[in-house]
């Protein structure tokens, strides 16, 4: 599969930067190195429509932003997750179980479905 | 990762700058990535351009970017805005706990101008703003001539014109109108127990449907029943319906016993339709009745005329309507002759002028009176917040040191007024209630829609107008001086003497003068007010009410011939004068059927003997029909005779004429003896009376007509008594005579003649009433400031005294130097502010009676009134300024 081509459904990229902050502050840069690495560089996602979605959900308040330096001390803004991110995050990944399951379910299926009985 | 870097603050000292923001945090992220691709082996310049390139539209981001930040900058702004505002308000309750005087006081002075405006508003608003309380109102028109001298006779139609008129309009939906010559008590509710006095109004059928009232039970009249129908019907007013009948739910089909004859109820008016309110304000209306036109034709002018215009039709089409009309209308069509009599005469007026337009100066006046009452109010306001705001100045040089900025601390001084005022608001608004809830139930002061005064929707928004207007304007000052002033220098030395301390003192005398000239402006306009009251009461109305009383009189002339009836009249007539006079303490007693300053009618033209006028030139005389005693009753002066009972059916016929009758007739000549024509028909003057004021006490007086009720027919009959007691303490002894008399007289009114007087000055007396209470409470106001600057005044100079006194200077030297600057200032105000109501004085001049706007002592007594006030206001500081203790003084600072 060609992984460049791999396209976002609309509110995934939400889902993915709630998660990447789960392990603590990140700035954006950091935030799209993560995602590339943990989807093992399968998800390249054009770098510049992550921060609309950051500052979105920064004006949503599931996230917080604070200014201070990078690792190699440049002005950076960290972003951190708020009680109501987390919790999204939670709701959003059950969710995507749940879609996901069923998707997988009916890709996976072996044969038609019996006819229902009609009234 | 700091909270927030130092190198933060530094940055955006500025204030926050949301798209500088995301261009920082933006080419963070190119050079973290050019620094990975460098890494990585790429040479710098294509890394530039490959992270670019995956980056993909920095601008397009940069523009989103800029667009969110400013949504969340301004959110933040808000919430922060909100939150400070709630620091505010917690922080003002506790600075006003803290000084309890200063807060009760300016709440007090607050909730006075702000209840008299909540109060005046809605009073303006019902009589002038609020459209008449029918559906479509605005439609509604009064069709009405040029007010002229002949009264009411001349201010409506006949039968036949007002049916013509209805007939060839276009412009109208319809017309109705109502029975103008209508008296109180003209009815007598039978069979219930003792007769009862009740007031009906004749209307012509479709009068409810045009003005678009639905009955609150039952039914309107159908046209049957105004043609005269078989069977007599009666519409209930509710009031009557609830007094009268306790609300009987089952009223309507039920038949009630109206002067003899049984008259079927046949419905209920709802509450909200309040006739007297309208159109003859003051009054009480009980009942109505159908008119029936073809009993009415032949009696002249009688029903007034009311218009329904059809949308969108304006007034002045309406009135090229009505002149395309008169022409055509006869005013008898029996008589070809009368046509076109109308000409010129039927005006449409929209009925909402007709009903308060007289009133719209006094109410403008009034109006103008509280908002003078707010601005001192507001001056006096900012002057105590003033004076504080120096008192506090150590506190906001404090706030300021510590990062408060000067906007912040003006908001805290415009809160602090914010609370006052709506607390001020709060209580005003109960004071206002109080007053409405009282003038609504003052039935003596005859003006329209008084019933209907109520605190609503409207007032209420006008009192949050008011509050929040009168914060800013006091709050505001005090604000601008503070945040102007040099903080730091207010933190140095904020004692007396200090530089701004002197300047802040300037702005306050500057504001008490300008209170003084508005309470001047006040006072002189309360006073020309109160002078044309006193006036209008010294005016000579040609009889003396005082130790008079008048009652309807019932009685029953039944007779075939109109010969017999007149003999039974005068017969039951005299009886009743002769039983009345008998009693003791009746000096004179006499029978009229209109009285003076009340409805009144005129009959024709009559024509002195042997002289030849041109036509429009001699008057339409206004007709009293009286029995011999009622000129002394009523305490006319007059030469010649008075009626005698020999005045008969058969005897010569005879009037009485007033003297402007008299000099129009026979100028320069004794009237008494001369013959005046009617038609064929000679009545000898037997007597000249004085002018009496038949309409109004400020108007003039027109030509008067006296007839015998012996040879005329009255259209009723009110007995008028003249007695050396309290004319009050005659009512049971003079209903019971009347009884004795006849059984079916009703337990009508007795009225003492002053109360017809003072109902017919009591607009004026209303308006001039709360105007002296508005100037009354606007001298209270400029005391309080005057107290105010000098009592703070002496506070200041303390030290100064003191040094003065250890000097040597006498108590007296010091109380006359405290005495001087209080004088100055009252007397700067009344320099200012007797220009200022010099040109108001022009502005009312045309509600003012037989007064000059010139007035010399009203300004004498304002300017009197004021030194007096202000003397005392500054007495009381210099008292305490003579007390000071030099040694304390100087020990203290």
């Amino acid at each position: 599969m060609d992984t460049a081509k791999l396209e976002f459904f609309r509110g995934t990229l939400d889902v993915l930067i709630l998660k990447a902050l789960i392990w603590g502050p990140l700035h954006g840069y950091a935030i799209t190195k993560l995602i590339r690495r943990q989807s093992d560089d399968a998800l390249l996602l054009e770098e510049g429509t992550l921060y609309p979605a950051l500052w979105r959900l920064e004006n949503k308040e599931l996230l917080d932003a604070e200014w201070g330096f990078s690792e190699n001390n440049r002005k950076a803004k960290f972003y951190r997750l708020t009680a109501e991110g987390r919790r999204q995050l939670r709701h959003e990944v059950k969710t995507w179980e749940a879609y996901a399951a069923a998707v997988a379910k009916v890709l996976g299926a072996t044969q038609p479905p019996l006819p229902e009985e009609v009234a | 990762m700091t909270p927030n870097p130092l190198w933060r603050r530094y940055a955006r000292i500025s204030g926050p700058d949301p798209a500088a923001d995301v261009k920082d945090e933006l080419s963070f992220h190119l050079q973290a990535k050019i620094d990975d691709l460098v890494t990585q082996g790429w040479s710098p310049e294509t890394a530039r351009h490959e992270a670019e390139r995956q980056f993909g539209n920095v601008r397009a981001v940069q523009q989103i970017g800029a667009r969110i930040g400013e949504k969340m900058e301004r959110r933040k702004r808000l919430q922060d805005y909100w939150t400070d505002s709630l620091q505010d308000v917690r922080y003002t309750f506790r600075t006003l706990r803290r000084d309890p005087g200063f807060t009760v006081i300016s709440i007090l002075i607050l909730a006075l101008a702000i209840g008299a405006n909540i109060a005046v508003f809605s009073v303006v608003n019902t009589m002038l703003l609020r459209p008449l309380p029918f559906p479509d109102s605005r439609q509604l028109v009064w069709i009405a001539p040029r007010p002229t001298a002949c009264g009411l006779s001349c201010a409506t139609y006949s039968a036949d014109a007002y049916e013509e008129f209805r007939e060839q309009s276009r412009v109208y939906q319809d017309v109705t109108g109502y029975m103008a010559f209508t008296t109180a008590d003209n009815l007598r509710l039978t069979g219930r127990g003792e007769p009862e006095p009740a007031t009906g109004f004749e209307v012509i059928g479709n009068f409810f449907q045009v003005l678009g009232v639905q009955p609150a039970m039952g039914r309107l009249f159908t046209p049957d029943e105004a043609r005269g129908g078989l069977h007599p019907v009666a519409l209930l007013a509710n009031p009557y319906w609830r007094r009268q009948f306790a609300s009987d739910p089952a009223i309507v089909g039920k038949a009630v016993e109206l002067n003899g004859t049984p008259v079927t109820i046949v419905g209920v008016l709802p509450d909200s339709f309040d006739f007297g309110a309208v159109f003859s304000p003051g009054s009480k209306v009980d009942l109505f009745t159908p008119l029936d036109l073809n009993l009415e034709r032949d009696w002249g002018n009688i029903v007034t005329l009311i218009g329904r215009l059809k949308p969108s039709v304006t007034v002045a089409q309406a009135l090229d309507d009505a002149n395309r009309v008169a022409p055509n209308i006869y005013f008898n069509v029996k008589y070809p002759q009368t046509l076109g009599r109308y000409k010129g005469d039927l005006i449409p007026a929209p009925l909402k002028d007709y009903v308060t337009g007289k009133l719209r100066r006094s109410l403008i006046a009034l109006w103008c009176a509280v908002g003078a009452i707010l601005l001192i109010a507001g001056v006096n306001l900012s002057n105590l917040l003033l004076a504080r705001a120096v008192a506090r100045a150590k506190e906001f040089a404090v706030r300021g040191a510590l990062g408060a900025s000067r906007g912040r601390i003006v908001r805290q001084l415009l809160m602090e007024s914010l609370v006052l005022s709506s607390a001020g608001a709060a209580l005003g608004l109960g004071l206002a209630l109080m007053l409405i809830a009282w003038l609504a139930h003052q039935g003596s002061f005859a003006l329209p829609l008084l019933g209907s005064l109520r605190i609503d929707g409207q007032a209420l928004g006008w009192t949050v107008l008011v509050a929040v207007f009168t914060a800013t304007i006091f709050g505001l000052l005090p604000g601008i001086r503070i945040a102007s002033g040099n903080l730091q220098e207010m933190l140095k030395d904020s004692g007396p003497g200090a530089g701004l301390g002197r300047k802040h003192e300037r702005v306050r005398a500057a504001l008490v003068i300008f209170e003084v000239a508005l309470a001047c402006v006040l006072l002189v306009s309360a006073g020309l007010l109160l002078r044309s009251f006193v006036k209008v009461l010294d005016v000579d109305l040609g009889f003396q009410p005082d130790r008079s009383a008048s009652i309807k009189v019932d009685y029953d002339e039944s007779a075939p011939t109109e010969e017999a009836r007149q003999a039974k009249r005068g017969e039951i007539f005299q009886q009743i004068i002769a039983r009345v006079s008998a009693l003791p303490g009746v000096e004179a007693a006499g029978i009229s059927d209109y009285l003076p300053l009340g409805p009144n009618r005129e009959w024709d033209t009559p024509v002195p003997k042997g002289k030849i006028f041109s036509p429009g030139e001699l008057p339409d005389p206004l007709v009293y029909v009286i029995t011999p005693g009622f000129v002394r009753a009523l305490g006319i002066r007059m030469h010649g005779r008075d009626f005698t009972w020999a005045d008969g059916p058969h005897s010569e016929r005879v009037v009485l004429i007033n003297a402007s009758a008299a000099r129009v007739y026979w100028p320069g000549e004794d009237a008494v003896g001369k013959i005046l024509m009617r038609g064929n028909e000679e009545d000898r003057v037997v007597g000249v009376v004085d002018d009496v004021h038949e309409e109004t006490v400020e108007g003039g007086t027109g030509s008067q007509i006296y007839y015998p009720a012996m040879q005329q027919g009255p259209s009723g009959a009110q007995l008028v008594i003249r007695t050396s007691l309290p004319p009050a303490t005659l009512a049971a002894s003079v209903l019971r005579a009347l009884r004795e008399l006849n059984h079916k007289q009703p337990s009508a009114e007795f009225r003492p003649i002053q109360t017809i007087v003072d109902r017919a000055v009591s607009p004026r007396h209303f308006f001039m009433l709360l105007v002296a209470a508005f100037a009354g409470l606007g001298l209270l106001l400029a005391a309080l400031g005057i107290y105010g600057v000098i009592s703070y005044s002496v506070t200041q100079q303390a030290q100064a005294i003191g040094i003065r006194m250890a000097l040597g200077a006498s108590v007296g030297h010091v109380q006359r130097h405290v005495l001087a600057g209080t004088l100055q200032l009252a007397f700067s105000g009344m320099v200012l502010g007797t220009l200022l109501a010099l040109a108001v004085a022009r502005l009312i001049s045309s509600l003012l009676f037989a007064t000059s706007s010139w007035d010399l002592p009203t300004y004498l007594g304002m300017a009197l009134a004021l030194l007096l006030v202000a003397a005392v206001s500054g007495y009381i500081p210099a008292r305490r300024a003579s007390g000071v203790n030099p040694t304390e003084v100087l020990r203290s600072n």
